[in-house]
This record gives C-alpha cells, structure tokens and sequence, in this order.
C-alpha cells in the first residue's frame, strides 16, 4: 500500500469509529427507552405547531433573481479585492483589464435592469 | 503596513493575433446585448443575424491568416504555453465558426416562427462559440475546463429558450444536471492528473510522461478513467449517452444541430488533445478502454436507433454511433488515427447541420414523428433530394462524404490491426443504414391520402440545405482536399 493511501488509513478508521460510535448510542437508547407509541408522535415536527397544509409550497421567483445579481457582484469583489491591494505593481496593463472585468459584469447589469429584471413586481 | 518595493508585473506574453477569432465573437455577443439594452423597441432579427454572421466571417478570415502563419513558422503556443495555436486548434475554429453561421441563419427564419428573444439567443449562441474555441486550443486543462464551461452554460440556456414547449425546459434541466455531473468527473481527473504528474499544462504532462516511469501508477489511471468518462459525456458515447435523446428531442432543432456538432467536435478536440498528444506514451493504458468504449457506442447507437419512431430521437441515436466512429479514429492513436477523426468531425458537421435545418423547418418544432415526413417527396421533390443525400452520407453510401469519413476511420483501425473493431464498424454501419432508409422510404413511399403539409421556408434554411449538401457531395467526390487538411491539422504540443 502506498503511503498516500496509508495516510487515508486515518480517515478510514476515523469514520468506522464514528459509525460505530453513533450505532451503538442509538442501539442502547432503543434498548433502555420505554416504547409508548401514539399517533400525535408521528406527526412532523414544526416547532410545537401542528403542520397544514402540503409539503409542496412555492417560493416567490424574484428573491432569486436576486440573489444571482448579489452573487455576480460578490465574486466580482472577490476578484477586486486583490487587485486592489497590488494596484501600482500591476500598473497600467492591471487597470485596463479590470476595466474590460467590470464592463462587461456591468453591462449584464445593464442589460437585466433594461429588460426588467430588476423590477419588483 | 511595512514599506513595500514596487516590482514591475511582467505578465506572460500574449498573442492577441491568435486569440482574435474568439475575441470577435465576444466583442459581438457584448454588441448584441447592448444594442438590444439601449434599443427602445424590440431589437430586430435581421440586425441580430448580420452582426453574428459578420462577426463569423471576419473571425474566420482571421482563422485563415493564422492557418497560413502556422503552415510558414510552425505551431507554437502563447499566455505561458495554456493557448496552443497549432493547426489542430485553427482546424477546430474553422469548423467552429462554419456551425455558428450556419446556425445563425437557421435560426433566422426559425427563432421568429417558434417565438424566440433573437438578440439573447445569438448572444449565447457568440459566447458558447468562442467558449468551443477556447476548449479545443487550450494546452492546459483549467483552460480547457473554462471553455468547456462557456460552451455548456451557453447551450443549458439555448435549449430551455423554446418558451412553448415544456419538454425543452425538461430537457435542459436534464442537459444540465448531467453536464454538470460530467463536468465534476472531468475536474476531479484534472485534479489526479495534476497530483501524478504535477501540473495541468499537457505540454509539461507529456514531458513528464515520458521522462518519468511510475512505481505504482493507480494515481493516473485513475485520472485517465475519470478525464476519459467526463468527456465521453460531453460527446454522447455510449454508456454515457443517455442523456442525448431526450435533450436532442426537446432542443430547439438549430439547437440541437449547434449541439451534435459543435458540443461533440469540441469534446473530442479536448480529447484528442489530452489523450493523444498528452498522454501519448500511456497509450497503451488508455487505448483499450477507448476501444471498448467505441463498439459499445457503436452497437448502441446503431441498434437503438432501429427501435425510435420519433425522427429526432433516430438522429440523437445515429449522433451517438458517429461518436463510435470517430472513438475508433482515437483509439488507433496514430496521425493517421487522428487525421481521420478530425475529416470525419469536419464532415459530419456539414451532414448534421444540414439534417437539422430540414428537421427544424418541418412546420411547428414539436415532435416528429416518421409520419410527418410522409409525402415530402411529393410535395418538396427539390428539398425531399438534399435531406436523402444527407441522411444517405450519414449512412456512409459512396459519393457523399459520409463514405469517405468512414473509409478513412476503418482504415485507420486495420492499419492498427484492430480487425475486429473495424469488422464491427461496417456491420453497424449497415445496421444504421436501415434507420436512415426508414425515413427516406417514409418520404417517397406514401399513400395518396396522407398529405404531409410543409409551410414554405424560410430562404436562410434553403441556403444552408443547399450549402451543407453541396459540401457533402463536393467532400465525397473530391476529397482531397479536406484529407490534406486534416492531416496537416494533428495536435502538435509545443512551448511557445
């Protein structure tokens, strides 16, 4: 066995032990608990408050768009940020292309708020 | 903070002429979209399908005067060596850009009849391109992985654009979660490939390769299977071809035509590249496997295809068997090998794009049952005798260039002794024929009551009928040419 798949050997053991672990406190608990079943116990559980209603319940669409346009920006400022601190070394060359970066992001910007994208309907 | 010396940022050098095809087409997608942000009215189709075809024509100019470049002073790459311009990767662009501006005048005619946003179709339509672009030169995988990226997100969109039609949302959501399941496969082989030879770029892969014997090499194989799966999804080979009927059934057809083109020819760029240039002295790891690979895709995509009744969903099928084809090319892992990969990828461009374009012209895009085609010799005698020659070349009968592609590809097996994938592409080849003859038969064979009413088309379908079955015929009848052209287009990894 090669000493990468050694090192994994760790990994494994650690993982048969939690399994074995978490069996072994469900196992004793089923054993020593008292079993009164009633049909209230089966109910999913809300917080205390009885469930209505279906499981299948609809989302409003527009938060998503959202937060697709806050993720867009928010790896644009993962992206800025360490440029930013190296901005003179990168002179110039560095500065023309962010511009090209953020052109482009912006008019995708510019394009869904024509489009209606960002209205709040 | 401590003071800092300022060093000057001495970026790789770049060759903007080489990168300039790719660059035109985003310089056009930016175009479109502000034009079509800035536009007070709905922005019109034809403005939309001008600025595409320019931007492909100019970009494929540019192609040609970096082929020229290439065949003068030999391949070389740029951006640190990650940007190969060999004549693998302009053979590639060329035929990139022939499918974009065949599929933006298909969709010229049909995105106004089925309803479709023309400026962000072609925006993505500009974007995917390049993205293929980018996929087949890469010399380093996270490259290639980015471009494989573009051209998929762009075709996730394309496809669930058909706002009428519930099975194209389906089949996007289905085109999407396996792409990205396919995609995570490739990136974790790019991640082994990287732990057993130490970087993702192919040129320093096949150094190391061949300078290096492995003690134990379970680490690259295990790359080599998890690089070879991710893109044999890409490319609809068998078993990794589930996905593709019911996508290419609920495609928009130009779609779905963009799709078994270029989507495929770009996956086997990328696989040609790794396996054959960079992994070139495994070969005898990885070529078995691909052989596998190819008579399984082989036999499934030319039996199943017997058993559909939708005509879209036989054409998925005999897409899945060209992909067995141009696997035996692969596995030969000879120049021959891949000469005759790439002529029959160059070939079978022309063949789907043209039998897309019929398919997407026949009335509403909803299902297309064989019936539908019934009587077309009657009514459309002119058209019913392109789509023959085309589903004809696509069953490889002499004078088309079908036949060709598949000579060159059985030879290229046999020359490598591999008599018994060879013996088995022919007896699929005539088992596919019979899927092709079906609907040929359906279109000449009819009953007087049955009348099959096509709409007139659109003038755009007409050129690229007659432009797509005359490059088949001319490549059939004279093929020279594009073999000369294949050839001088092998993969060459070279530092720039």
């Amino acid at each position: 066995m090669s000493e990468l798949l050694r090192s994994y050997l760790t990994v494994g053991i650690f993982g048969v032990a939690a399994i074995a672990m978490a069996g072994a406190m469900l196992t004793i608990a089923r054993i020593l608990r008292p079993q009164r079943p009633t049909p209230q116990k089966l109910i999913a559980y809300e917080s205390g408050v009885d469930p209505v209603g279906g499981d299948w319940a609809q989302s409003q669409i527009r938060y998503y768009v959202f937060a697709v346009l806050f993720v867009l920006f928010d790896v644009e400022a993962v992206f800025i940020f360490p440029w930013a601190t190296r901005l003179e070394v990168y002179g110039t060359f560095g500065l023309v292309e962010m511009a090209i970066f953020i052109f482009i992001l912006v008019l995708g910007l510019f394009y869904a708020w024509r489009k209606g994208v960002l209205r709040w309907v | 903070m401590a003071t800092q010396s300022v060093l000057a940022f001495v970026g790789p050098s770049v060759n903007w002429w080489a990168l300039l095809p790719q660059m035109i087409l985003l310089g056009a997608a930016l175009l479109i979209m502000l034009v079509s942000a800035l536009a007070p009215k709905q922005t019109s189709t034809p403005f939309v399908t001008v600025t595409t075809m320019c931007a492909a024509i100019t970009s494929y100019i540019v192609a040609t005067g970096l082929w020229n470049d290439v065949q003068r002073d030999g391949p070389s790459s740029s951006i640190a060596s990650a940007f190969g311009i060999d004549g693998f990767s302009i053979f590639f662009t060329m035929l990139i850009l022939v499918a974009l501006a065949a599929t933006a005048l298909l969709s010229h005619g049909y995105l106004d009849k089925e309803g479709i946003d023309a400026p962000e179709f072609h925006a993505l339509l500009l974007c995917s391109a390049a993205g293929a672009i980018v996929m087949a030169s890469a010399n380093d995988l996270v490259v290639m992985f980015i471009g494989l990226e573009a051209l998929s997100i762009g075709l996730y969109v394309m496809i669930a654009m058909h706002d009428r039609r519930q099975e194209a949302r389906e089949s996007a959501i289905k085109y999407f979660v396996l792409g990205a399941f396919s995609s995570a496969f490739l990136l974790y082989g790019i991640a082994l490939t990287y732990g057993a030879t130490g970087s993702t770029n192919l040129i320093h892969i096949r150094d190391y390769l061949g300078a290096v014997v492995f003690r134990d090499q379970h680490l690259l194989m295990a790359a080599m299977a998890l690089l070879l799966v991710g893109l044999s999804f890409k490319v609809a080979a068998a078993p990794f071809h589930f996905w593709a009927p019911d996508v290419y059934q609920g495609a928009p057809s130009p779609v779905t035509g963009w799709m078994a083109s270029v989507a495929k020819a770009a996956g086997f760029a990328a696989l040609l590249r790794i396996f054959f240039a960079a992994f070139a002295s495994h070969r005898i790891d990885w070529t078995p496997i691909v052989s596998v690979l190819a008579a399984v895709t082989l036999v499934v995509g030319a039996v199943m295809a017997i058993l559909q009744n939708d005509v879209k969903r036989m054409l998925a099928f005999s897409s899945v068997s060209h992909a067995g084809y141009v696997l035996i090319a692969v596995q030969a892992a000879t120049d021959q090998g891949t000469a005759a990969a790439l002529f029959y990828l160059f070939t079978y461009t022309f063949m789907v794009l043209g039998t897309f374009a019929v398919v997407g012209a026949m009335g509403r895009d909803d299902d297309h049952p064989l019936a539908n085609y019934a009587g077309l010799g009657r009514s459309r005698p002119v058209l019913a005798i392109g789509f023959t020659i085309l589903l004809l070349a696509q069953a490889g009968i002499p004078t088309t260039s079908g036949f060709v592609a598949k000579f060159q590809v059985i030879a290229a097996a046999v020359n490598n002794k591999n008599y018994v994938l060879a013996g088995l592409a022919m007896i699929t080849a005539v088992v596919g024929a019979f899927m092709y003859l079906r609907i040929v038969m359906a279109m000449y064979v009819d009953n007087e009551e049955q009348k099959s009413s096509v709409p007139s088309w659109h003038w755009s379908t007409k050129v690229v009928v007659i432009a797509m079955v005359g490059f088949t015929l001319l490549a059939g009848l004279v093929p020279q040419f594009l073999i000369e052209f294949a050839e001088d287009a092998v993969p060459i990894l070279i530092r720039g």
